[in-house]
Parts: structure tokens; C-alpha cells; sequence
């Protein structure tokens, strides 16, 4: 089975104040195609840095993060958006949608910022137009954020993490900042994307979600502390 | 870059998010783009009423006009008598139209304001003693009739022309050729009328306007046997009395670059004559461009100052609200890096929403420049009310307020690029520090 990413020996220190910490000390995992894994951990057990990494957001002090055939634990700031913009799709407990702009504007985001920046033209339109369908807000193509639910926010960075066709999909708790009856429905969701063969790299702190995943890793200290199927 | 267009709806959006302050942050923007064009057409204005007013009166031309001194002066020379004398004299005319070999002809005038009658109507007309040249020298024309000739001189006729305007007043719907005026107990027959013509402006304090229309031209040799040099104004029980031989000598010169040496040696020659120095006045038209000039250097002076002043004061308001936005925006620049912003894509946007932003600061700027001719029609009647109460008829007055300003084209999109440059100038620094943020860090935003 081919890799959508993989990461090897992963290290990251950095200083806090004049303390130096190591955040990871050597973790390593592969993410096959078609993966759904939840990342689970206490708070300062790693995961948010990993998190970071996995993005693309950050570069590794030491050890290899391997995504699309690359290595982008040497890469540029340029490449490393790239990799961000073409691999990876992002989707944050706050939602993190534009608020100035509409629901087609925000899902048309990653587009802008395309390698080469080819045109926005009719095609585009009509995917982020099918892609805000998908995720059934196609009777709200025209509202601002603040006019949505946070579920109905959610779904709309859902349809904008894949507008670029992405690799991975990096969700860090999804569903965080929603009640249950929504968690269920975004969780339903991620889960019918998995189906349909994307890979997906979860956090999360709950374990009700965490189960839905087709496996689960757990951090502590910097390093991974046990894996398996929950309960493990 | 083809999507340059998205990029600035996209900008205008996040603007149009705060429009009071997006308004407020342009004011100064818009001040100084108004003040560029506001600047140049004041200057355009001024070098093209010079060039009219040299045409005018023509570029080879002096003018030489007899000025009446200041009265504390002409009752210490005169006290014994109730005459005023000053002026040019003929021999003044004599002396300068023999003696200078680059004057190609002179001609003097003398001017006497009197009631004229026809019939029962009867108004006041400035009663012009002149010679066949005046004509084509103050670029009238004749609607009806002919003008005085050299034989009306000579033999000293009672003939005269009238100004279109005087015609019409005395005459109204009958044909005035052939009938007679009356000027001062005598009779001049009417041989022409001149077509109205536009009254030339005034120069700087030492010739005031004149108004061609209300005119009566009769030849200078009759007027000087039939009137006299003395000119007796009785009124309400007082009367003054005034000598003047001639009031205006006006001198061709041979060559354009002849006019200003001309001008020196004409100055010498009536000091020579004229011991108080202070009853003639030499005016050169072509001095006038230098005075064009002088307005030129004042306008371009303190609107440049106030453009400058506004631009740099309105491209720091845009710097600072820019910073702030960046600040504000924080958690939005982390998310667009996310996604795969680069470092020059922020740079790009943040960019972009200034240069629109002044730029559109700079588009209202030019709109209220193109109405600089009205704004300035405004600013003249404050300052006539204000300022000149006191002081009217100060040189700078008069040209002030015969100043209309003309928008010079080019300076349009000359003032739009100064506003999109400061644009860029001022949104630099405030680009450049949105896109150094670290992605996670602004994510982490709140």
C-alpha cells in the first residue's frame, strides 16, 4: 500500500524563553492511502508541534516528514506553501473561515494561491460551487460567516480544504467547538470522505471521536506512547 | 497575475468592511491630489492670462500712461493754484518718438470723461482724442461707417466714432451714421461705430482695465482746439480742475527683443523731463509674463507645500491604519498561509489594499480637481469680502481676482500616480511586516 506521508524520527526543540524543550523527541508513523488516524494526547504531550509539522507550517529540527515523494524537512518558505496549498487541507476547531468574505469566496481561497496562479475560471467555479453542495450548504453560497452556525462554518472549511484536491487531510478537533448533534454530522462527514479514499490525520481530545477513526495514536512527552485500535 | 482584477474586488472588500475609516484614512490623500491639480491649473491660469493680456496689448508694445500723482505731493507743487498739472506733454511725445530710433511709431491719446446727448438721451462717455492707428491698435473693428482719417486731423473736423455700446445707448434702433452727438456744447457728426469688444484686463496696478464700449472717438487735433487741455469737473459745489496734455502714449518697437532695452532708455528719457517721477508710469505687456511668472512661484509655493504636507501626513494616516489592520487581520493572514499563501502573496494582498485604497483617495481627488476653477471662483469672492476691503487695487488683488484657473490634462493622471505611489511608498513597511509573521503564530491569533 502506497503513503500518502510519512514521518521519520521526527524532532523538534525550540526555546521557551532562555529554556530550551524538546516538544517531539523522535516520532515516527506511517500514513498509508486512505488512512484515518486520530492523534490523541494531553496538552504538552507533543501533539499540537506534530500537528504543526504535519502541516507543513513548520520545519523539523531533526528527522524526515515525507509527503507527495518529498522531504520537507529542508524545503523554503516557498515550498513549504506549496506543499501546504497543493497536499494538505486543513480544517481548525475554530473554523478559521474569512470573515469578510462569502461562502464561495472563502471555499475559493486556496485557489488564489495556486503555483503559477492560473486563472479562477468557469471550471473552478463550477467545483467550489459543487463542493459547497456536497457539504449541503448550497442554499447559503452568499453568506458571510457571522450569518452561519458553527457547524454550517465547519462545513465550509471542509468544502475549502478540498478545493485543491489535497493529499492529507489535517482536522485538529473538528468538532471542538461543537455540540454533539453537529459532531455527529461532521464526523459523518469526515468518515464519507475516508470512505471515498481520502487520507485523513485527525486530533482530537475526545475519545467518543476518536473511536470513529480507523486507528488511533497516542502522544506523551514528545513521543508516541502507545497506537491501536481504541481502546488499545 | 491574471488575476490582478479579483485581487482588487477582493481588496475593496476588505476595505469597504470599515468605510468610515477607510474614508478618513483617504482624506489626506484626497487633499493633495486636489492641491497638485489645484496647483497647476492656478499656474496654467495665471501664464495664460499673461499671454492673452501680451497679445492684447501687443508683445512690441509700451505703453506709457500718464498717472495723476498722490494728492499730499500735487498740493504742496500747486498751492497757489486750483489747476492740477501732471501728465505726459506733447513734448514728451515729441522727445520720445524722434530721439529713439527702435520706436517705429508712437501714438498718444488723450482721454476726457464727458456727458454726450443725442436728442433727450444722454449718458457718460469717455470722449477718446486719438489718431487713425488706434484702431488696429487696440484690435477694434468697425461694424458701420469708416474711422477718423489722417485728413480729420489735419483739418481739425468735427467728426467722431462711437463705441458699439455708447451707439446703441444714444441711438438705440436708429442708424446713428450721418446724425450728430453733442459733447460739451458742440456737435461731432458721426462717421463709424465700432463692434463691441471685449474690456482688457487690468495690469498690475499701473493701468487699470479698460472698457472699449462705452467709448467716443474723435480726432486728437480736435479735441485739443475744441476742448482744450484743462478738464474743469464742477460738482455739489466744489470743482477740482486738471491739466493733462496727454494720458497715453503707446510705442511700437521694432523688434520683440528690442522692447525691454527700449523700455530702460524710455524710463531715463522722462526722468529727464518729469523731476517728481511720480505722474507717468511705463508699462511693459511683455513684464507681464514675469509677473505671471511671480503668481506662478506663490501659488506653486504654498499649494506645493500644502500637497506635500497632505501627501506625507495621508500616506503616514495610510501607514498606520494599514499596521493596525495587519494587526487586526493577524488571525487571517495565519489562515491564508495556511492554505499556501506565500511570504509575497501577503505581501501582494496587503499591498494591494493600500495602493486601493490611496488610489481611490487619489480618483476623488481628481474629480474635486476638475472642479478647481469653481472652488477657486469661491475662494475669490471670500477673499474679495475679507481680505482686499482695505487694500483694494493692490497689485496682487487685481491679478488674483482676473486669475482663472485651467485644469492642465496631463496633470490628472500626473496627480493619480503621485497618489498611487504614496500608495506603495506607505504600504510597504506594513506588507512587508503582515507577511514576516509566522503562520503559526498568527493562527494562534486572537
Amino acid at each position: 500500500m502506497s503513503l500518502a506521508a510519512q514521518v521519520i524520527d521526527l524532532q523538534k526543540d525550540y526555546m521557551l524563553g532562555a529554556v530550551p524543550v524538546q516538544a517531539l523527541r523522535g516520532v515516527s508513523i506511517d500514513f498509508p492511502r486512505g488512512d484515518f488516524v486520530a492523534i490523541m494526547g494531553s496538552s504538552g504531550s507533543g501533539k499540537s508541534t506534530l500537528l504543526n509539522l504535519l502541516g507543513a507550517l513548520d520545519r523539523p529540527t531533526r528527522g524526515k516528514y515525507i509527503v507527495g515523494g518529498r522531504d520537507v524537512s529542508s524545503m523554503t518558505d516557498d515550498e513549504l506553501s506549496t506543499i501546504r496549498n497543493e497536499k494538505i487541507g486543513f480544517i481548525f476547531q475554530s473554523y478559521n473561515l474569512i470573515p469578510q468574505y462569502t461562502v464561495l469566496e472563502n471555499i475559493e481561497v486556496p485557489l488564489h494561491y495556486r503555483t503559477g496562479y492560473p486563472k479562477i475560471g468557469d471550471r473552478e467555479q463550477q467545483r467550489i460551487r459543487e463542493l459547497a453542495e456536497m457539504v449541503g450548504l448550497g442554499d447559503r453560497l452568499d453568506h458571510r460567516p457571522f450569518q452561519l452556525s458553527g457547524g454550517q462554518q465547519q462545513r465550509v472549511a471542509i468544502a475549502r480544504s478540498l478545493v485543491n484536491d489535497p493529499e492529507i487531510i489535517l482536522a485538529d478537533e473538528p468538532t471542538g467547538n461543537l455540540d454533539s448533534k453537529t459532531e455527529q454530522e461532521i464526523m459523518e462527514m469526515l468518515l464519507r470522505l475516508n470512505r471515498e479514499g481520502r487520507t485523513i490525520i485527525m486530533v482530537t481530545h475526545e475519545p467518543a471521536v476518536a473511536r470513529l477513526a480507523k486507528r488511533q495514536i497516542y502522544m506523551k512527552d514528545g513521543v508516541i506512547a502507545g497506537e491501536g485500535v481504541f481502546p488499545g | 497575475m491574471s488575476n490582478i482584477l479579483r485581487t482588487v474586488q477582493l481588496a475593496l472588500k476588505s476595505l469597504m468592511l470599515h468605510k468610515l475609516r477607510s474614508g478618513l484614512t483617504m482624506l489626506g490623500i484626497v487633499f493633495g491630489v486636489f492641491s497638485v491639480i489645484a496647483m497647476l491649473a492656478i499656474g496654467e491660469g495665471a501664464s495664460q492670462q499673461a499671454q492673452k493680456q501680451v497679445l492684447q496689448l501687443g508683445a512690441t508694445n509700451i505703453i506709457v500712461r500718464s498717472v495723476k500723482p498722490p494728492r499730499e505731493n500735487a498740493s504742496a507743487q500747486n498751492q497757489n493754484s486750483f489747476v492740477l498739472r501732471y501728465g505726459l506733454k506733447r513734448a514728451d511725445y515729441d522727445l520720445l518718438s524722434r530721439t529713439i530710433p527702435t520706436v517705429l511709431q508712437a501714438v498718444p491719446i488723450r482721454e476726457i470723461t464727458k456727458a454726450c446727448r443725442y436728442l433727450h438721451r444722454e449718458m457718460n462717455c469717455r470722449i477718446v482724442g486719438c489718431t487713425p492707428e488706434y484702431l488696429d491698435m487696440n484690435h477694434l473693428e468697425l461694424a458701420q461707417g469708416r474711422f477718423i482719417s489722417d485728413k480729420d486731423r489735419r483739418e481739425k473736423t468735427n467728426v467722431c466714432v462711437l463705441a458699439a455700446q455708447t451707439a446703441e445707448e444714444l441711438f438705440q434702433y436708429q442708424d446713428p451714421i450721418g446724425q450728430s452727438v453733442k459733447i460739451a456744447d458742440r456737435r461731432y457728426a458721426v462717421v463709424g461705430v465700432t463692434s463691441a469688444r471685449e474690456a482688457s484686463a487690468a495690469i498690475g496696478g499701473s493701468m487699470s482695465g479698460q472698457e472699449y464700449n462705452k467709448d467716443i472717438y474723435i480726432p486728437l487735433e480736435t479735441m485739443r482746439v475744441r476742448m482744450g487741455d484743462l478738464d474743469i469737473d464742477r460738482r455739489q459745489g466744489s470743482f477740482s480742475a486738471e491739466e493733462v496734455e496727454l494720458n497715453q502714449i503707446t510705442l511700437t518697437i521694432s523688434d520683440v527683443d528690442q522692447v525691454v532695452p527700449t523700455a530702460g532708455v524710455i524710463r531715463e528719457s522722462l526722468q529727464g523731463t518729469h523731476k517728481s517721477g511720480n505722474d507717468y508710469s511705463v508699462v511693459v505687456p511683455q513684464e507681464l509674463l514675469k509677473q505671471a511668472a511671480q503668481i506662478r512661484t506663490i501659488f506653486n509655493v504654498v499649494l506645493g507645500s500644502i500637497a506635500a504636507i497632505s501627501l506625507i501626513v495621508g500616506g503616514i494616516g495610510i501607514m498606520n491604519i494599514m499596521l493596525a489592520t495587519v494587526t487586526e487581520r493577524t488571525r487571517e493572514i495565519g489562515i491564508r498561509r495556511a492554505l499556501g499563501a506565500k511570504r509575497q502573496d501577503i505581501t501582494t494582498q496587503f499591498l494591494t489594499e493600500t495602493i486601493v485604497l490611496a488610489g481611490s483617495g487619489g480618483l476623488i481627488g481628481v474629480l474635486l480637481g476638475l472642479s478647481t476653477p469653481l472652488v477657486f471662483q469661491g475662494m475669490k469672492s471670500v477673499a474679495e469680502q475679507f481680505f482686499f476691503e482695505s487694500g483694494g487695487g493692490s497689485e496682487f488683488s487685481e491679478m488674483f481676482s482676473n486669475l482663472n484657473p485651467q485644469v492642465v490634462p496631463a496633470s490628472l493622471p500626473l496627480a493619480f500616480g503621485i497618489s498611487v505611489g504614496i500608495g506603495v511608498i506607505f504600504g510597504l513597511y506594513p506588507a512587508r511586516s503582515a507577511a514576516q509573521l509566522d503562520p503559526i503564530e498568527a493562527l494562534r491569533h486572537e
